[in-house]
Formats: C-alpha cells, structure tokens, sequence
C-alpha cells in the first residue's frame, strides 16, 4: 500500500500529495494530523468516486482511499 | 457529510454577511463591517506603530476572531499546536500581503463585502485576486510547499491568544494607553460589545467551516472542487440584500466608501494578497483563526501583517482614500510580487531536486 504522510503539512498540500498519488496509484493511505486535511482529502477521495474512510491513528488519521 | 460541510459554510457565510451590515449599522465604516486588513492597520495604530492619526483603533473584532477560534478549538479538539514551517518565511508574506491589501484598501473579506455594496473597484480587485490564486495554484501544483510543521507544546499553543487577553484586559483597563482616533475611519466604530461578540462569533463559525476566501477560488482551480467557494457566495448574498434593506448599496466606481479607482493598483494589491494568501495556505482571516487553533506559523503571519500594516503607514505605502497609492505603494506592491514569486519559485525548485532523489 502506498501511504502518503501528509502529517504537519497546511493545506491544501495534502489534497495535491494525494492527487499526485493517485495519478499512479489506484488505492492509497493518507496520513494527517488536522481536521481541515482530513475533510479536504476525504472530500477529493469522495469527488474522485472511491471509497474512502477514515480512523485515528496516533495524533491525527489515517485516510484509507480505495477503488 | 458532504451536505453537512456545505451548509455549515453556506451558514457562516450568511451569518458573516449579516452581521458585517449589522456592524456599519452599529458605527463601523461603510463596506467595512468586518476587514481584517484594516482592523490589523488600526490595532497597529491604536498599539502606537504607526501614527497615522485616521486608523488607530484597538478593534474588538480581530480579538473576538482570534479568541472565538481558540476556544471552539480547544472544546472540539482542534486546538492542536503546531509550528516549524517557514516561519520566517511566512512573516515576510504576510508583511506583503497586508501592502498590497492596504494598496487596494482591504482584504479578501472587505472585497466581497464592497462587492455587496456595490463598489466596482473591488470587481477589478476580485479579478487580480484571482489572478494571484491562479499564479498561485501553479507553484502549488509543480510541488510548492513551506514545509512540515512540527508538534509545539500547549503552552507554545496558547501563548498568542493568551497575549491577545493580556492586551485587551489592558484596553479596558486602561484605554489611556491607546491611541484613538478622532476623525476617518479609525473613529468609526461600532460599540466594544458588539464588536467583540461579532468577532467572537464569527471566530467560531469560521472555525468549524475553515471558511477561507482564498480557499475557494484554489480549490476550483487545482481539484475542480466548489464547495469552499459556497462561504464567499453565502457573504455576497447575505450583504448585498443586507445594503438593499439599509439602503447602502450604490453601483460604481466613483466615490465609493474608503476605497479609490486606480484598477491597475486595485488589480495588482489584490494580486499580491491572492499570491500571498495561497502560498501561506489562506487569506488573513483564516491565518486569524490558524493562529486562534495554535498554528505558530500562522501567528507568524499574523505579526508579518501587523508589521506590514504599521509600515504601510509609517513609509507612505497604503493608498488614501479617494487619490489612490502614491509612487511608494507602487513601489511597494511590485517588489511585493517580484519577492513572492522569487521566493515561490526557489522553494518550488528545491522541493522537485527533491522530489527527483526519492
């Protein structure tokens, strides 16, 4: 699995690490550490028509972007 | 949630809009309910940074939208301090993008509250902020980044909203100590209670819909995505039908309140502040409220603004309202882009060297 660490970045870079990702990649992990990222990466996931979730991992989360 | 996100921004939208009329109902300048620009430039002024004798005021807003996202973060959870991302960096862009608001006479929020009112100049201003999104959004996406932001302590967290307490205890306390103006708009004032519930409210809301004026504009450029632009409509409405019912909306360019019609300087201020505000990951209400939820890159930006604000002043860089900038405004706003793209592209170069070694 292709996890992108997207931790301690402000946005939208998350957003643009996980486009960039899944340009190559079908499925991906997305790794966070604030509320606006995870809103804003589900939110692409979800635009992007794949199934997402999300559950929290250490301080932040883990968003789970599948096919 | 997807429907839940939108009407929480179509909400704080509406809300911000109504409450910004309110506001030059209760003594605020006209289209100027809420401007995060110039409340930071009177705050500069009422704090003795500048003594330009028209904008000194230690406006209850700023304060009320600092400590509203602060506590509603820390109830929530997203009180979460961070810090370490380039935050020098982010001083010297927030520095530029209170020059070229200040060129233009107000920040993102004030554009689009002027829009309401009916001032053209803030449409020419809307089409340079877009401009500077769109240069922006393409640093952005050739892997532009200030960088990771570490995990700071709470203490690190609330020491701005603390010292943001610490400075309004003493505005009540001893208001001697500040400076008021008598005339212009830094005398025109709402009541301190409303001024700090409106920002009190409108820090929260603001906060738990990471409204941001730059963010929607960039996000339908770089994912085609519309929902942050639903908080900018959602004021635009709100506003204008609130000018219709008080009767302050005049369509034009001439003589609009605190505002001039130099489009060029229009165009290129708010260029600046649309560049700026993308490169910082907001426009200054959001970094307003990322400084409230403990973002010490944030509060960086915040002082850049503030320092930015007193020396708009104190080197004759702000434009008058009326004539315009004069020769160091311009000055200013071109060295302004010229350091914002000098700087957005060595990081953006850096960061591809680095993205080819992985």
């Amino acid at each position: 699995m292709v996890e992108i660490d997207a931790r301690g970045r402000s946005c939208p870079e998350p957003v643009i690490m996980a486009k960039r990702a899944l340009k190559e990649n079908e499925e991906i992990d997305v790794l966070v550490d604030n509320r606006a990222s995870l809103e804003n990466v589900q939110r692409y996931g979800r635009a992007m028509k794949k199934q997402v979730s999300a559950k929290e991992e250490g301080t932040g989360w883990r968003i789970e972007i599948r096919r | 949630m997807e429907l839940r996100e939108k009407h929480r921004l179509a909400i704080t939208g509406a809300v911000i809009g109504a409450i910004s009329v309110l506001l030059v109902v209760l003594g605020n300048p006209k289209n100027m309910g809420f401007c995060i620009a110039c409340f930071i430039r009177d705050i500069a002024g009422g704090m003795h940074l500048h003594t330009a004798p028209i904008v000194e005021y230690m406006r209850p807003e700023i304060i009320g939208i600092i400590l509203g996202a602060f506590a509603i973060s820390v109830i929530t959870g997203d009180f979460r301090p961070r810090s370490g991302s380039s935050p020098v960096l982010r001083f010297v862009i927030g520095f530029f993008v209170m020059i070229g608001a200040l060129v233009f006479l107000g920040c993102p929020l004030r554009m689009v509250l002027r829009l309401a009112g009916g001032d053209m100049n803030a449409f020419v201003a809307l089409l340079g902020f877009i401009a500077g999104i769109g240069v922006g959004c393409i640093f952005l996406s050739n892997g532009f980044s200030l960088g990771r932001a570490n995990e700071a302590t709470r203490l690190e967290g609330a020491a701005f909203p603390a010292a943001t307490i610490f400075v309004f205890v003493m505005f009540l306390a001893f208001p001697s100590l500040f400076l008021f103006s008598e005339s212009g708009p830094g005398s025109m004032h709402a009541p301190v209670v409303a001024s700090l519930a409106a920002g009190l409210v409108v820090g929260i809301l603001a906060e738990r819909s990471r409204l941001c004026m730059a963010g929607g504009i960039r996000d339908i450029f770089l994912i085609r995505d519309f929902t942050l632009i639903l908080g900018f409509v959602a004021i635009f409405i709100a506003a204008l039908i609130g000018n219709l019912l008080t009767g302050s909306f005049s369509l034009g360019f001439a003589d609009q309140p605190v505002s001039h019609d130099k489009h060029l300087w229009n165009f290129l201020g708010m260029m600046l502040v649309g560049l700026g505000s993308v490169m910082l990951g907001g426009c200054p209400l959001r970094q307003l409220i990322l400084a409230g939820e403990g973002s010490g890159d944030s509060v960086s930006a915040v002082l850049g603004m503030l320092f930015g604000a007193a020396a708009a002043h104190n080197f004759s860089l702000a434009s008058s309202a009326g004539t315009g900038p004069g020769t160091n405004g311009k000055a200013a706003v071109i060295v302004g882009l010229i350091v914002l793209i000098a700087i957005a592209s060595l990081v953006t170069v850096k960061e591809r060297r680095k993205y080819g070694r992985d």
